[in-house]
């Protein structure tokens, strides 16, 4: 548990959390490998966990009938994967496949949620942490959606 | 002895010794001096204007290594008439060339420094002559970073040489979408940022791309500690003379073709966010 705890502290992630909560925390928390192309979890499925990824890749994919399985993001070593534990229905709204050998520290999202009803401080915080990478990944989708490397006829300067 | 008078506006007549397909719409000219003459020296982030006879003139960055002059490289993406006319070109047909033009990217500047190189897209080319010179002087630089974006693996282009730099530097590549094969990265090239490994308070940072993906990245860079003043971007815009005179290239109070297109994003900042400029 100590190990797990050490890890912990060092992800930014967790940065300059205090070390109470981070006990609590690693108390719901263990480690977990997955397979090349192993699923870590499926779209619609109740989403128990979220993952510290220690090592591999990881894509995030959404399968589209008659297109195949259209992956949207890729996360890597010390990306955080996973956020509808935390928000009802806690489901997951897309696939996680493991794109090679993948070391993982997982936190049970059950056990996390009972500890932040006990202590909302606790919950504010992972809350704050969580709405900060949701952000990220936010600006990051908009960025895709306007398809920047689009056809576009300007002949003043073409690389 | 008479001095030779070089007129700016004039272009020398190149021969195309080799078209490379790079992806389904770009491609590169491998171009040489009719004349036999070597072509003039240019510097890694210079641009040349290039025309297309019974199309027009275009600029188009110099992709080359600024060391092999014998030739010049430039690699375009078929997207306009002029461009289109000219990725219809063969080996031995003939185009004018007016240049070098513009600012260089700051290479001896940043000696002692990491250098972070940001690309998207066809935003490759005119970094790879800046990837050049590092190489060649390898020892006056910390850490080189090359974080490249593009919209599938489909368009990446100079796929080859990217291999081969990954055993010289660091090199991230990611496209924004995907389906089937691609195992590399997927996200937008603003992701890869946060990732990589330079001392932000001890880089350059050195971005091509649409302008929207440089603005972008250019404010996460700044987010991580980075100066504006060590972010440099190359701008596009309309150019017609190159030189500064006819004003058509004018972006606030600079004039894209004379005073960049590699600019401190200090210097444009405020005016990167207007969209009417």
């Amino acid at each position: 548990m100590r190990s797990l705890q050490s890890v912990l502290e060092k992800h930014k992630f967790f940065e300059g959390m205090e070390t109470s909560y981070l006990e609590l925390i690693t108390g719901c928390a263990s480690n977990v490998r997955f397979k090349t192309g192993e699923l870590i979890f499926r779209e619609g499925e109740i989403a128990n966990h979220f993952y510290i990824i220690r090592q591999g890749e990881v894509a995030l994919e959404i399968p589209v009938p008659g297109r195949g399985s259209i992956t949207t993001q890729t996360l890597g070593e010390a990306d955080v994967l996973g956020w509808s534990w935390l928000y009802p229905p806690y489901r997951w709204f897309l696939n996680a496949r493991a794109l090679e050998s993948v070391r993982a520290i997982a936190l049970d999202g059950e056990c996390l949620r009972t500890k932040c009803d006990e202590d909302p401080r606790l919950g504010y915080e992972l809350m704050k942490r969580f709405s900060y990478i949701v952000m990220q990944r936010l600006q990051a989708t908009r960025l895709q959606i306007l398809d920047i490397y689009g056809n576009r006829v300007n002949e003043g300067h073409e690389e | 002895m008479k001095n030779k008078v070089i007129n700016p506006l004039l272009p020398d007549l190149y021969r195309i010794k080799k078209m490379t397909r790079e992806t389904y719409d770009t491609f590169t000219m491998k171009l040489y001096k009719v004349n036999g003459e070597m072509p003039p020296s240019f510097k890694a982030g210079q641009f040349n204007m290039l025309y297309v006879f019974g199309a027009g003139e275009i600029p188009i960055s110099i992709s080359s290594d600024p060391h092999k002059s014998k030739t010049l490289l430039h690699t375009t993406r078929a997207v306009g008439t002029v461009s289109k006319a000219m990725g219809k070109l063969k080996r031995g047909d003939q185009l004018g060339v007016r240049g070098p033009f513009g600012n260089p990217w700051p290479l001896d500047e940043s000696h002692g420094s990491d250098i972070l190189i940001v690309a998207g897209g066809i935003g490759l080319a005119p970094l790879r002559s800046a990837i050049y010179e590092i190489l060649s002087k390898r020892q006056n630089y910390g850490n080189v970073v090359l974080l490249y974006g593009t919209r599938g693996p489909e368009d990446i282009i100079y796929s080859n040489e990217i291999e081969k730099w990954k055993s010289e530097f660091d090199v991230h590549v990611t496209v924004d979408h995907t389906i089937g094969n691609w195992n590399g990265h997927v996200g937008v090239v603003t992701t890869l940022i946060p990732k990589a490994t330079f001392d932000p308070l001890n880089t350059t940072a050195m971005i091509c791309g649409p302008e929207i993906m440089m603005r972008y990245s250019a404010l996460e860079l700044e987010n991580l500690g980075v100066r504006a003043e060590k972010i440099f971007v190359s701008m596009e815009r309309n150019m017609k003379c190159a030189i500064g005179f006819c004003g058509r290239c004018q972006f606030g109070p600079n004039f894209i073709c004379k005073d960049g297109p590699v600019l401190p994003y200090s210097k444009i900042k405020a005016l990167l966010g207007i969209w009417e400029i």
